[in-house]
């Protein structure tokens, strides 16, 4: 087991490589009532193509499979694992996002009783056709209430705009005809090949004693009979590098349009560092150019184009990275071609403001700050971090490094005509 | 557990409550403003705030302002209008870093404090009206607001529902205010409305963080002083159901939004509220709730179905997303289910494990400062002082007998559907 400490911060990590390959973190907080764990496999929507355990030939699943495995997995033989939660005063959950699936619980008591809840349903599965048939219902409605949601609609037709082929193009919880076909022998293939610890993360914040949770942590998987298990073999088309389509229009039961501009990145192989880098270079120039205090919101602000909705954002993990900007509008096209032109201006250093950097990132370290308060943020962002080679705790030091030449570079990198895609929401 | 003290105190004009805590990493000041809910006044409330904080005579622009929040590194500051019971609560957040955590110190709090009173008394304005730039600027923006409000389906369903349940009270209206009323609003009326809420309002102010009390009371007292007032208290306004009602509305929608509301004649404060919040727990709060397990996990009809409270109005609400075609049975399901709460068909450990979880909801709620501001504003808005851990204790011992006690005066009020297609017989 390591110690890491961040004196700045007033945090320690405690990290331990179990045996059979799983990553454990632990961060002990004082003064919280609440502890948070979360146990995430490196397995989202976008891992559709692969070689299954066991197997010579890649096998392509239904859209949507991670999240209903996701959903399946609460369910046991002799009941629902919500309620094993509950009785313990816990509330447990999960998620599945492009790159991970994650499970997960927030404890005010009991926290390793709850602990050792997480980590054995995650670990036994049970999968039955009948089961399986039920949940296509229940998923079924959750696609429709997405599909009700012209904001979800807006950002997933966005996406849709940038890529020719990579999944990430695909809906998470996929469609009602391609979780028809989905069977309990798919979910499976599926957990066995993604739900072995080497390809997992356990993570956990809060009031605990570091020591003690992991030394329960080690002899429960020294418990577990798990076989070493090669790396995935995951496959991905070759993507072009321009967006794949301008610009498109859906046409919903709205009474106010909404817009919404990507910029597909096209340096998507990058780790570590560099990564963190660039993600946090692309979000300082994103607030440089749109943020309240910059003149480019005001000037749209008061010309009636953006309202309190209008938001930017950007990210990127292996395989796929985007800025996406946008929100309410009056005046769809007239915002369109505007958020373009400035865009296209920055590419040159226009609109760039090198004076206002130091109040930017002194901003940016003041919202991570904000955000430690935060255990849930703190062990999802931290996992994320955690599966491209980042570290949570890196952020402040590589925002105070960022200058303004970095910031010029990155708009004259991730800009470009070819780049940019434009989504509308249209009223009917 | 830990459960941080409001220690309050009498300011000029407001009540400061001060909650010590080495918990987080920033300093929370958050400003609550409340009056009765009126249909006279919501549309200038909720434009209010957005106004105020769009610029100030000291930062005359938006980006001056906004550039300063960032020069504190980047202090978050956002406003919200609300309603709780039959008042209009009007909040300003800020949330700045607690210094000891930056290589570079500096006095954040006291400029924190002094932003914030700048924002609610300087204004910039003239003597008699608001900036007209920020005024349009958040006018325009408003209406727009108050136009997608019809987008968000779920949202709207939820409104819909209030609405036609609470004709004639004030409780109908929706706080983000109406087109029509919005239209007639000038930066001199709103001026005029603000000077008056500025006198009659009753304002809190919480500050949490690792701060020092005497601190915190100088602060307050330097930056901000108001005139005494003698707020209005409204009382509850319960009424008896007549007759349910069934409303069925047609919309583009690809799934159904089911929301039906029930009276409960309870509120926070009263003696039975924490009976009822535990009937609510077992009826559908939570993931092992009666709704969850029959209309989700056994007939496999939805993917949301859960209830909840309006603590201080006494309603308590259901909300589902459907196929139209299974909307009688839905309905059905959601009855029985009542009923059976009526009749006490609950285990021991379906009561046992409720209160398990309403404890760690509200524990898990304290947690964060904004969190810990609405637990402890209940006991403002319902003019009580129930500490929390009484509220805790309480849960803790709550009886099946009372229980359903409380779920004797629970009535069916409506049920509202917006459908898609037409709901077969």
């Amino acid at each position: 087991m390591e110690k890491i400490k961040f004196d700045q911060l007033q945090e320690e990590i405690l990290h331990e490589t179990m045996a059979n390959g799983l990553e454990v973190y632990i961060i002990p907080k004082k003064g919280f009532n609440k502890s948070f764990a979360t146990f995430t496999t490196k397995y989202g929507s976008i891992d559709n193509h692969f070689v299954p355990l066991d197997k010579d030939d890649y096998t392509k699943v239904p859209d949507g499979i991670a999240h209903f495995l996701e959903h399946k997995l609460f369910e046991k033989e002799d009941g629902d694992v919500f309620q094993q939660f509950s009785k313990q005063g816990a509330s447990g959950n999960a998620f599945t996002s492009f790159t991970r699936t994650a499970y997960l619980f927030s404890s005010t008591s009991e926290f390793e009783l709850n602990l050792k809840t997480l980590i054995d349903f995650v670990q036994d599965p049970y999968f039955s056709e009948k089961t399986v048939e039920k949940e296509k219902g229940i998923i079924g409605q959750e696609i429709n209430m997405y599909d009700d949601n012209p904001d979800w609609r807006l950002y997933f037709g966005t996406i849709q705009n940038m890529y020719h082929h990579h999944p990430v193009k695909i809906d998470i919880a996929g469609t009602i005809d391609s979780i028809a076909g989905i069977t309990k022998d798919m979910l499976y293939e599926c957990y066995h090949t993604f739900y072995h610890p080497s390809n997992m993360l356990l993570f956990i914040v809060g009031e605990v004693n570091g020591e003690e949770i992991m030394d329960g942590i080690r002899s429960n998987q020294e418990s577990k009979d798990y076989q070493p298990q090669p790396e995935v073999k995951r496959q991905f088309e070759e993507e072009p590098s321009e967006v794949a389509v301008k610009k498109s229009q859906l046409k919903m039961n709205v009474q106010t349009p909404k817009v919404m501009l990507g910029i597909k990145a096209r340096h998507v192989n990058l780790q570590g560092k560099e990564l963190l880098k660039t993600e946090l270079s692309a979000n300082i120039l994103l607030e440089m150019l749109f943020g309240k205090s910059s003149s480019i919101h005001e000037s749209l602000y008061s010309a009636g184009l953006i309202d309190q909705s209008f938001s930017y954002d950007y990210t990127q993990e292996q395989g796929f990275g985007f800025a996406l900007l946008g929100g309410d509008t009056l005046h769809p096209d007239e915002l369109s071609e505007k958020l373009t032109d400035l865009l296209l201006q920055a590419k040159t250093g226009t609109g760039l403001d090198e004076k206002s950097l130091e109040r930017i990132i002194k901003k940016k370290i003041g919202s991570f700050l904000r955000s430690l308060n935060s255990p849930e943020y703190i062990a999802n962002q931290f996992t994320r971090y955690a599966f491209n080679d980042m570290n949570l705790f890196d952020v402040v030091p590589i925002l105070e490094q960022i200058n303004f030449d970095d910031i010029k570079q990155t708009a004259e990198t991730l800009i470009d005509e070819s780049q940019i895609t434009v989504c509308q929401v249209i009223p009917k | 557990m830990a459960i941080a003290t409001d220690n309050v105190k009498s300011m000029q004009g407001y009540t400061l409550h001060t909650i010590q805590t080495t918990q987080y990493k920033t300093n929370t000041l958050v400003l609550k403003m409340k009056a009765p809910l009126s249909d006279k006044s919501v549309t200038q409330r909720s434009l209010l705030p957005y106004v105020l904080q769009a610029s100030t005579k000291n930062y005359p622009t938006t980006p001056q302002l906004r550039s300063y929040l960032d020069e504190l590194y980047g202090a978050s500051f956002y406003v919200d209008v609300g309603k709780k019971g039959e008042y209009d609560v009007i909040s300003f957040t800020m949330e700045i870093a607690n210094e000891k955590f930056l290589s570079d110190p500096a006095p954040l709090l006291e400029k924190g404090f002094a932003l914030l009173a700048d924002i609610l008394l300087k204004p910039n304005s003239t003597d008699t009206a608001f900036d007209e730039l920020s005024f349009t600027n958040e006018k325009r923006s408003l209406k727009q607001r108050i136009q997608s409000l019809f987008d968000d389906k779920m949202r709207f369903a939820s409104t819909r529902l209030i609405e036609e349940m609470c004709q004639g009270e004030p409780y109908s209206l929706e706080t983000l205010g109406n087109s029509k009323d919005l239209e007639a609003i000038t930066a001199e009326s709103l001026f005029s409305y603000y000077k008056q809420a500025i006198a009659e309002d009753e304002i809190d102010l919480y500050v949490i963080g690792d701060v020092e009390q005497t601190q915190v009371e100088q602060f307050a007292d330097r930056y901000i002083q108001l005139d005494p007032r003698q707020p209005v208290q409204m009382r509850s306004i319960q009424k008896n159901v007549v007759e349910a009602k069934e409303v069925l509305e047609k919309d583009d929608v690809k799934q159904g939004k089911l929301n039906i509301g029930y009276r409960t004649q309870i509120v926070y404060g009263d003696p039975d509220y924490y009976a009822l919040q535990v009937f609510n727990g077992i009826f559908g709060g939570f993931s092992h709730s009666k709704l969850f397990i029959n209309v989700r996990e056994k007939a496999s009809l939805a993917y949301y179905a859960a209830s909840r409270l309006e603590s201080h109005k006494g309603l308590l609400i259901v909300m589902s997303g459907i196929e139209t075609a299974n909307y009688r049975q839905a309905v059905q399901i959601i009855s029985e289910q009542m009923k059976a709460m009526k009749n006490g068909e609950f285990s021991e450990q379906e009561l046992e494990q409720t209160k398990a979880v309403i404890r760690n909801q509200i524990l898990e709620t304290i947690d964060s400062p904004r969190g810990l501001v609405e637990i402890l504003y209940h006991n403002v808005i319902a003019k009580i002082d129930i500490p929390l851990e009484k509220w805790l204790q309480t849960t803790e011992k709550i009886t099946k007998a009372e229980i359903i006690e409380a779920g004797k005066k629970i009535e069916l009020d409506t049920v509202y559907f917006l459908t898609g297609t037409e709901v077969p017989q």
